[in-house]
């Protein structure tokens, strides 16, 4: 998860270091990690976008999306009216758009339980291995959902495990760092699509309202 | 996300790829669009080209996010960091013009994951209190990171060293040897829940935002696992315990050993408790090694033997002062904490070349106490395959040298420490073993 400099130079993350500190699973992470790195992780196909898809819940192309992005940029409106910007691994089940947060870092869950409207926005090609690439923000509302925060979140984990696999490795070791399990998940509802084909967002962006979210 | 200086998170800006724009839209949703920027006069940044449509009115304040990972398939990603940077914005043809008021971000290569997680832990608290929530942990866990069973091996190698001298001496007994145990356990538990509740107390823990697996605490109180009533509660009960057996091994192999356990149980409160709080005094070390070493040691042998042995007292130098250099090493990451509570500690004191020498001349000393002791006949010549653990002490070295500054990096050279004095004491007693048994 984080990097640290090792010998002069970058030899891994923290997580590696404490799988070497206490069951030697670096060799095992690494292998893990040089076997995909070899076999390089297939880029989603993204299918085009249709004026029917705001029949849907969530179009099938910001599906695929989310399916393979890393990492989103969620905006929320903090007490001044004024954007905060937070990036988060957004989770999906084809229905709503997921991300968690640990109590933790929590500021973004009051913003959210004061004003609902946020946005989610995938604009990174490195985040979003996609191919085609394409650029997309989904605005709607935001729902803080606490009432298990300790295990309430699991339920998300095969999806978060399947663009984090290392996940697995600090949740066997929650207890070294007990206050970054007990998450809040964030529910978001997509109201509205702006699609901005192959990325170029100098031009006018495919809005959709969403009726089948309504 | 930490506040940053304008000019500072400008300059971390410019070497992101593009940035995300966000503003808060007519109709009260947030608007995100990733552009292309450029950056000029210290605080201002331009981002374009956007469509007309889609920009926030004249002078609306917008935020700019630039982000970055690094994928690693198989396991997930690495290389976190962002910047937030927060304005006004002007149209400037088909541009808009930024000017930087405030900024924040993180990364992760200045501010390691952990730190950050453990900076959070303040308002994490406060969120769990307001959500009438907290945290949750197996029982079993809870008991194992508040005790910090773990370290017990300080306790298991100079018990285990009195036995061993008791059994050269033909005088072992394995019942009261096991009470002795027991209570050298129920000591040493107790110190560490003491310890924390001194450290939690003068506000050391939690002034420390790097611990790790090694240093820091076990920090269930700062974390809400367990209360500081259940915490002192529990220290009290692993005394009392050992008081209780104290005093019926000395009713029954002799009274001697009310002296020495009197001596065991005044060093582990003096150590951290007021009013000498002797770790605050750079006393740590020699403490930790009287309690860890001699102390149990004797307190073994007597309490299977019914007498004191200058055996038993000689035989436990080397892990004595191996114990110590494993409280030395494991206050090198604590260092900044101690040092905001004036917890003067030997490594707040010293300087790191200092700490180092130390390090290398105690690790020096502990192998000529064993090759001494065994050349002079105190001990076995069996025992000198302690010091087939030397390379221990090597990493340890190589990790102080290389980095002392970086708390995590730091773990794996803490790590080999306690591997140091655990093996040397093992290979130390199994010597003693061979000799008895041969």
């Amino acid at each position: 998860m984080c990097t640290v400099r090792v010998g002069g130079e970058r030899r891994g993350s923290v997580a590696f270091r404490l799988c070497e500190l206490h069951r030697g699973a670096v060799a095992e992470g690494r292998s893990k990690a040089r076997a995909s790195v070899e076999g390089r992780r297939a880029p989603c196909t993204v299918p085009p976008v249709t004026d029917a898809d705001a029949d849907l819940i969530l179009p099938p192309a910001v599906r695929a999306l989310l399916d393979v992005a890393l990492v989103g940029e969620l905006t929320v409106v903090d007490g001044h009216g004024r954007p905060v910007t937070y990036p988060l691994i957004p989770l999906s089940d084809g229905n709503l758009v997921y991300l968690t947060s640990s109590v933790l870092f929590s500021r973004k869950l009051r913003h959210i339980k004061a004003n609902p409207k946020v946005c989610l926005s995938l604009s990174d090609p490195v985040a979003v291995p996609a191919d085609p690439f394409h650029r997309v923000t989904i605005q709607g509302e935001a729902r803080v959902v606490e009432d298990d925060l300790h295990a309430g979140w699991e339920r998300l984990l095969p999806l978060w495990r399947a663009k984090e696999p290392s996940i697995d490795f600090f949740l066997k070791r929650r207890f070294g760092i007990p206050l970054f399990f007990e998450r809040s998940v964030i529910e978001l509802t997509a109201r509205r699509i702006l699609w901005w084909e192959d990325g170029r967002t100098s031009e006018e962006p495919r809005v959709f309202e969403l009726t089948g979210a309504h | 996300m930490a506040r940053l200086d304008v000019t500072d998170a400008v300059a971390r800006a410019e070497g992101y790829p593009h940035t995300v724009l966000s503003y808060v839209g007519p109709d009260g949703y947030p608007v995100n669009v990733a552009l292309d920027f450029t950056t000029s006069g210290g605080s201002v940044v331009e981002v374009g080209p956007l469509d007309p449509h889609w920009r926030p009115e004249q002078r609306q304040d917008v935020e700019l996010t630039f982000s970055h990972i690094h994928p690693q398939p198989g396991f997930g990603y690495d290389e976190r960091r962002y910047v937030n940077l927060w304005g006004p914005a002007e149209a400037v043809g088909d541009h808009l013009r930024v000017t930087v008021r405030r900024a924040s971000g993180w990364d992760e290569a200045d501010t390691p994951f952990f730190e950050y997680a453990e900076r959070g832990v303040p308002g994490g608290r406060t969120y769990l209190e307001e959500l009438d929530a907290r945290p949750r942990l197996s029982r079993a866990w809870t008991f194992f990171l508040a005790t910090r069973l773990p370290f017990l091996t300080a306790t298991l190698v100079p018990v285990g060293i009195g036995g061993v001298v008791a059994a050269r001496d033909g005088v072992f007994h394995g019942v009261w040897f096991a009470l002795a145990l027991v209570a050298a356990i129920s000591v040493h538990l107790g110190l560490n829940m003491a310890n924390d509740l001194f450290d939690d107390a003068s506000g050391a823990d939690a002034a420390n935002v790097t611990p790790t697996p090694f240093s820091g605490g076990s920090r269930v109180m700062q974390y809400g696992l367990v209360t500081r009533r259940a915490m002192v509660a529990g220290c009290v009960a692993f005394y009392v315990l050992a008081v209780g057996l104290g005093l019926f091994l000395a009713a029954e192999r002799g009274w001697g050993l009310i002296a020495i356990g009197a001596a065991g149980v005044a060093l582990s409160l003096a150590y951290s408790a007021p009013p000498l709080r002797l770790v605050t005094r750079g006393l740590g070390e020699p403490v930790t090694s009287l309690g860890f070493g001699p102390v149990m040691a004797v307190g073994t042998y007597y309490a299977c033997s019914g007498r004191w042995s200058w055996h038993a007292v000689l035989a436990s130098l080397p892990v004595a002062l191996l114990i110590a250099l494993v409280l030395y090493v494991n206050q090198v990451p604590d260092r900044a904490g101690d040092e905001a509570v004036g917890k003067r500690t030997l490594i707040v004191r010293w300087t790191p070349a200092l700490v180092q020498k130390g390090y290398v001349g105690t690790v020096l000393a502990a192998f000529a106490c064993i090759v001494a002791e065994a050349a002079t006949g105190v001990t076995p010549w069996w025992t000198l395959i302690a010091l087939a653990a030397a390379p221990f002490a090597l990493r340890t070295i190589r990790g102080l040298r290389d980095h002392y500054d970086e708390p995590y990096a730091l773990i794996p050279a803490m790590q080999a420490n306690i591997a140091l004095h655990l093996v040397t004491g093992l290979l130390f007693i199994a010597g003693y073993v061979i000799a008895v048994l041969g």
